[in-house]
């Protein structure tokens, strides 16, 4: 007996669907207004003019501006690179962490999860200190130790930016393919080597055609990554001078801007992400592997006899290139009067975090603009997407379907693209939010709905619908058995959403970039400015209070979960 | 007699000083109602939290909100604030004088004459009024000392275009700065865009501000500046970093930055007393003394280790010419430079 059956031959429990019934489309309506509007002006603004009406002219002026092709050019570069260098990266690493007996395991994992949350635009500054060509540390010391004159590495132009966002972006593939090794049994591995296959064989006509997926998939994550990021390419190609769409669309916002020009550069890029994660979901949609999904079975542990210090000393290389040097140069920075110095006592200064803490007045209002923001979208957003996948998989209105897409699409919308969007959308009536924290706040909240959904949705299908039946049957409302059944089982489930959704704004970037005023000024926002005048000290110590408070995060979803954010099992 | 005129005489002064001080009174406290100036400043982060300082320390209770950034990226923020309807800024400054010249023409500044300034150069003043030199600076040529000898130094600005410089200089951008954009401006005056063309080829690192390049010579990571204002560098040699200064001899462009208070000013009288207070004796002497900048008040001494503008050949940039080839000039400068 389904429960519409029940409702329908009860006159009380009508009058309780029909309460709730609002609440469900309200949230639904929300959902496409945040969506909607914004996207309807992007698309209007590229084809059309305030005085003359609809026009192609910003296309064409787009295409025939050799440097906007040039910016395209290279981001399509950037991204492939990332793509294929992050794949190279994270596969090997979630094998070795998956399957075989690599020391450390444990530790390895809780470093990808570092390197995942921490903001890529801090980790491209720590490398400005690091590899920059003369005065970067890594050179210096290369040239001392070697007496070479040229650098050993320079961060600055396309082979240090593809690095650099590798750096922070192989997590994607890592997550893939180590939550895909997780669920292959061993047991096919186990028959081809029993029928004569080397090691090597099986790895390539077995377990590979297996994580084939999870690899197609983390590569188009890792592309997605690349194709979204500002702040890398702002610090690393702007001054080997050259723009990707990200930044090209930014520097359009200078006087006079070019708000026309910058909808229709968004378009392609809005475009190819939506291309791309189509064919993402077709990769994952070939259900035509039964071995994968299947709990049974055993995973056994490969040993990797001579190759287990080699193979651990690969894995603190790539940690060293994520966490351990750019983390350590942060620190420096944050406590010594020139970074570029050693650390001697001469140069040991608290300096930074008084002129920081004191004496920037931007600061203090930046971290509670910052901390309010956090708050206010993680809070709504929770709220938020624990209705919708609640709606989505109990199906509690019609088109229920389209539920899940809209709180996923977000997914396709680059920050830089959505701030325009909604840049043109809110500095008009009816809602002139252009200069308020709400702008910000609902840029948030749409940028991150598809990370905070797909935790919620996890939740949700996890909660056998027949506690609620039960509930239903007692006579209980939607609502009520919402609230008294199915969020107390959920909450830990919604707990992590919330973490998720504050970290993602804590390092907001892209979109903050273009939508602040000085009076709503975030945390990003005050780092980016300092980075434009050069003020180092300074960056590191709001680079370190950043890293804390999200870590500080982090810790709180490891332990409301009671496991690891990756998602990975042991 | 004597006496009594004496006596009427100290009566009036009394008198007098009592209504200057009761008119500055009333002055303060309609300021103090108002409670904050928001100040978009070009001026160096810590040379105008330095300023601010010392308003708030000689008002207490007007608080100064400082928004540092570019003088490009001020007057985008402030057309697009005005397009959006928002009135957040009262005081503007910049290091662009064309910026005022088009604030100006829309009708965007208050006209009001800070005290002190009478005996300001020409150069400082607005004719209508609107607008005054709050400092000025000089674009010069900066080297790390460690890398170079004075006698290996560039000494002009076409001795930058030697193909030995390259991959080791560094400039600023106008796109952000109006230091820069000044620079550009008088360099092209000078010797045509064919000398950035040149020196476009010897591919100096971008930055943004002019702040900026005094940093990246002082720790090395490019030899030379090819500009930047020279109060920065002047600071920066100060703290003991390893910097020398040149002023190259065909001529320094010479940026006087203004600074007005908006016509929509949200904070009017906070606005006139923080302008009065910046134009005072003892705070342009301070921007002399710590910050290295040139100033227009006639009574400021100067360091002993900077030279005189009057012993500079200085290349000056019209207001009007600037702000109308602003646009052009950060135009062609990317696609000179790339990015």
């Amino acid at each position: 007996m389904t429960g519409e059956g029940v409702a329908a031959g009860t006159p009380g429990r009508l009058r309780g669907i029909d309460r709730a019934l609002p609440v469900w489309v309200a949230v639904v309506l929300v959902l496409v207004f945040l969506m909607a509007l914004p996207l309807g002006w992007l698309v209007w603004m590229s084809v059309s003019t305030e005085a003359a009406g609809p026009t192609l002219g910003h296309y064409a002026a787009v295409l025939q501006s050799p440097a906007m092709l040039k910016a395209l050019w290279n981001t399509v570069v950037l991204a492939f690179w990332v793509g294929l260098a992050s794949v190279a990266v994270g596969a090997p690493l979630a094998w070795l962490t998956a399957r075989t007996d690599l020391p450390g395991k444990g530790v390895m994992r809780a470093l990808v999860l570092a390197s995942f949350v921490t903001p890529p635009f801090l980790g491209a500054f720590a490398w400005v200190m690091l590899a920059g060509p003369n005065a970067g540390l890594l050179n210096v010391l290369w040239r001392d130790v070697t007496g070479a004159t040229e650098p050993l590495f320079d961060i600055f132009g396309m082979p240090g930016l593809v690095f650099v966002v590798t750096t922070y972006t192989f997590p994607y593939v890592y997550i893939m393919v180590a939550n895909t090794l997780a669920l292959i049994a061993s047991d096919l591995e186990e028959a081809a080597a029993i029928l004569g296959a080397g090691r090597f064989t099986v790895a390539r006509t077995v377990t590979l055609p297996m994580v084939a997926p999870a690899l197609v998939s983390g590569f188009i994550l890792s592309v997605l990554q690349a194709l979204a990021l500002f702040g890398s390419p702002a610090i690393l190609a702007m001054p080997a001078g050259f723009h990707t769409i990200t930044t090209q669309i930014w520097s359009l916002f200078q006087y006079p801007p070019k708000i026309e020009q910058a909808a229709a550069i968004s378009m392609p890029l809005l475009l190819a992400t939506a291309l791309l994660l189509l064919v993402q979901k077709r990769v994952l949609g070939r259900r035509g592997y039964a071995a994968v999904g299947g709990k049974g079975g055993q995973r056994r542990t490969i040993p990797l006899g001579v190759w287990r210090w080699p193979a651990l000393l690969g894995c603190m290389a790539v940690m060293a290139c994520a966490i351990f040097l750019p983390y350590g140069i942060l620190a420096k920075a944050a406590f010594s009067r020139a970074w570029a110095q050693p650390l001697t006592w001469s140069n040991l200064t608290l300096g930074n975090f008084t002129f920081t803490f004191f004496e920037y007045s931007a600061t203090r209002s930046a971290i509670v603009n910052t901390l309010e923001l956090g708050i206010a979208t993680a809070s709504v957003g929770a709220v938020m997407v624990a209705l919708l996948s609640y709606v989505a998989n109990r199906r509690l209105i019609v088109g229920h379907q389209v539920v899940a897409f809209l709180a996923l699409a977000p997914i396709v919308i680059p920050g830089v693209v959505l701030a325009v969007a909604l840049f043109i959308a809110y500095t008009r009536p009816p809602l002139i939010l252009y200069g308020t924290l709400t702008i910000l706040f609902v840029a948030y909240l749409t940028k991150e709905m598809p990370v905070g959904y797909a935790q919620s949705d996890a939740t949700f299908r996890g909660i056998p619908p027949e506690l609620e039946e039960a509930g239903r049957i007692l006579g209980a409302g939607r609502l009520r058995i919402l609230r008294d059944v199915t969020a107390p089982l959920a909450r830990s489930g919604i707990i992590a959403a919330w973490c998720f959704i504050f970290i993602g704004v804590i390092r907001e970037l892209s979109a903050s970039i273009i939508l602040f005023t000085p009076a709503t000024k975030v945390m990003s926002v005050v780092i980016f400015d300092l980075k434009e005048e050069g003020q180092f000290g300074a960056i590191a110590v709001l680079g370190l209070v950043m890293l804390a408070l999200t870590f500080a995060t982090v810790g709180l979803v490891q332990a409301v979960l009671g496991r690891d954010v990756l998602g990975v099992k042991d | 007699m004597l006496p009594i005129v004496a006596r009427t005489l100290a009566f009036a002064t009394v008198v007098l000083f009592a209504t200057l001080a009761s008119a500055q009174d009333a002055r303060v406290e309609a300021a103090r109602k108002e409670g904050k100036v928001v100040w978009y400043t070009s001026l160096a982060l810590p040379s105008a939290e330095k300023v601010a300082k010392l308003f708030e320390a000689a008002y207490p209770g007007i608080k100064v909100e400082v928004h540092r950034t570019g003088s490009e990226r001020i007057l985008g923020r402030v057309m697009q604030e005005l397009k959006a309807n928002i009135k957040n800024v009262d005081v503007v400054h910049t290091s662009d004088a064309g910026h005022f010249v088009m604030f100006k023409g829309r009708g965007l500044l208050t006209k009001y004459t800070p005290a002190g300034v009478e005996g300001f150069p020409a150069g400082f003043k607005d004719k209508d009024g609107y607008y005054y030199g709050l400092r000025a600076t000089v674009n010069a040529i900066a080297y790390n000392t460690k890398a170079l000898s004075a006698a290996e130094a560039p000494k002009t600005w076409k001795d930058l275009l030697d193909p030995k410089w390259k991959g080791k200089l560094v400039t600023a951008h106008p796109g952000y700065s109006g230091v820069i954009t000044t620079h550009v401006a008088a360099l092209v005056n000078l010797h045509g865009w064919d000398y950035f063309k040149q020196l476009a080829q010897n591919r100096p690192m971008l930055v943004q501000s002019a702040v900026d390049p005094s940093g990246v010579v002082a720790s090395g990571e490019r030899v030379v500046a090819v500009n930047g204002g020279d109060y920065t560098f002047y600071q920066t040699k100060k703290k003991g970093n390893p910097l020398e200064i040149v002023y190259p001899r065909e001529g320094v462009p010479l940026v006087v930055s203004p600074t007005a208070i908006m016509s929509f000013a949200p904070h009017p009288n906070a606005s006139k007393l923080f302008t009065d207070f910046t134009f005072s004796r003892e705070v342009q002497q301070v921007m002399a003394d710590s910050e290295g900048l040139y100033t227009g008040h006639p009574e400021v001494r100067y360091p002993a280790d900077k030279p005189k503008l009057s012993e500079l050949k200085l290349l000056t940039v019209d207001p009007e010419e600037l702000e109308k080839r602003g646009e052009e000039i950060r135009k062609r400068f990317v696609e000179i430079f790339g990015a």
